[in-house]
């Protein structure tokens, strides 16, 4: 099984050379740490920021400088700022070339629900739904199940929907799965996970085709 | 050309109960904080306030609503502020949340002259629920509406008399559109210079769409999340 750390470790090897990519809030940040030696990618911050760098010392701390987050960050060279419209602009214009966010709920036709349960206080899409409807390459970083077992990766999303169709793989705990006509195509196992097991753990539509290697982390 | 104001009590002395105003910043990140605090002080009421956010409970528009001065929050994302979340629950505010692209771009339009844009975003959720939708290329889109808004406030790095804006780094966000969609423009600037003083190649606003422009003091600019590294 992946710990969060494994997911984004996993995620990272999504990206290539020339990449730009915005990363959302929890474990996507995360794949920020893991970029492969040897290939350059522009970090996109939606609140107007291209080239987002780690968090800054303490005695360079700039209150001006935040991301999506609200967390202090730095530039890099190459940077550049923006306003808001443009920042949607570049995402709805498919200028990104991938989105990691996290989900509550993935359904098998990449239908997506993140920002609402109902009966909780509701805070907002944010940029989701921006970002989920015109982003070119969605992968979602999630747990496979929630608190109490259940599965995450449905035949349909239960909760209110972010995006339509979306999604085009979830890195979960468990493995790796491209979403497909066919529903979760199993690419990939977690570390000590059988196909059974996640089978078990998947309720959506589930291929598995031949012997489905387990996943190889340094 | 008298766009220089005082202070930001007399920028804000004629917004009435009942206003629409637009105010610019990203959480905490650019919000007019002098402005604010005038609005505080003014004790105008029943405001419909188009912004990101919502500020934090003593900090940024929380300190509006704490005086229960809003009558309606249009934002992107709210979840940072307990008053604002006890007011929602007992009905006493109501709340427009909408996609934080959709609301630059209503901003966008606004500013433009453009009545309408479409759209992808909220596609097949609850935010198209009564909308208008139309395809192009095989996709489906929104129709979403310019703002209509009495008052935008903006917080802006730099300013020259003609009302030239410079923004910097991530606090600049919504205030150039909001800056450019208000019927009234109001700026509060870290730093007001005279016309000339601004190299016209970096002006991010022309000061054609500001109204009202003032130097404002002892800004605090609070930080939501401070991370740093070792």
């Amino acid at each position: 099984m992946l710990d969060k750390f494994g997911i984004a470790k996993r995620i990272a090897r999504e990206l290539q050379d020339g990449y730009y990519v915005n990363l959302g809030i929890g474990i996507p940040t995360l794949v920020a740490n893991y970029i492969p030696a040897g290939i350059e990618v522009v970090l996109q911050s939606e609140n107007g920021l291209l080239g987002m760098g780690p968090f800054p010392f303490a005695d360079e701390v700039d209150a001006d400088l935040i991301n999506a987050g609200k967390q202090t960050i730095t530039t890099v060279n190459g940077s550049a700022f923006f306003d808001s419209a443009m920042s949607f602009g570049m995402i709805r214009a498919g200028k990104v070339d991938l989105t990691v966010l996290g989900a509550m709920e993935v359904a098998d036709n990449g239908d997506i629900a993140n920002w609402k349960v109902p009966g909780k206080m509701v805070k907002g899409m944010g940029g989701a739904m921006d970002l989920v409807a015109a982003a070119k390459n969605i992968i979602v970083a999630m747990q496979h199940c929630d608190k109490a077992g259940n599965s995450k990766l449905l035949p349909k999303c239960t909760l209110p929907i972010t995006g339509l169709g979306c999604v085009k793989k979830v890195v979960s705990d468990l493995g790796v799965f491209n979403i497909t006509e066919q529903g979760f195509h199993l690419i990939e196992r977690a570390p000590g996970i059988s196909t059974e097991y996640i089978k078990e753990k998947t309720a959506g539509r589930l291929v598995i085709s031949g012997n489905v290697p387990e996943m190889i982390l340094d | 050309m008298k766009k220089i104001v005082k202070n930001a009590e007399e920028a804000v002395q004629d917004i009435q109960d009942g206003a629409t105003i637009m105010l610019g910043g990203f959480g905490l990140c650019g919000i007019p904080e002098n402005c604010i605090s005038a609005l505080v002080k003014k004790g105008v009421k029943n405001l419909t306030c188009i912004s990101n956010n919502a500020g934090v409970d003593d900090f940024g528009i929380g300190l509006m609503l704490q005086q229960k001065q809003v009558k309606k929050m249009i934002s992107s994302y709210v979840g940072e502020n307990a008053e604002f979340e006890r007011q929602l629950l007992s009905g006493e505010l109501e709340v427009d949340l909408i996609p934080q692209g959709t609301l630059a771009t209503r901003c966008m339009a606004a500013g433009y002259g453009m009545p309408a844009v479409f759209t992808l975003a909220g596609f097949g959720t609850e935010v198209a629920e009564g909308k208008e939708v139309r395809e192009f290329n095989g996709k489906k889109y929104l129709l979403e509406y310019a703002f209509d808004s009495d008052f935008a406030i903006v917080k802006a790095w730099k300013g020259d008399t003609h009302g030239n804006l410079i923004f910097k780094a991530t606090a600049r966000n919504f205030n150039p559109l909001m800056a450019m969609a208000g019927k009234i423009t109001i700026a509060e600037v870290e730093e007001l210079v005279p016309a000339g003083e601004l190299n016209p190649n970096e002006i991010h606003t022309p000061g054609i769409y500001v109204h009202r422009i003032f130097q404002g003091a002892n800004y605090e600019k609070r930080i939501e999340q401070l991370t740093t590294r070792k």
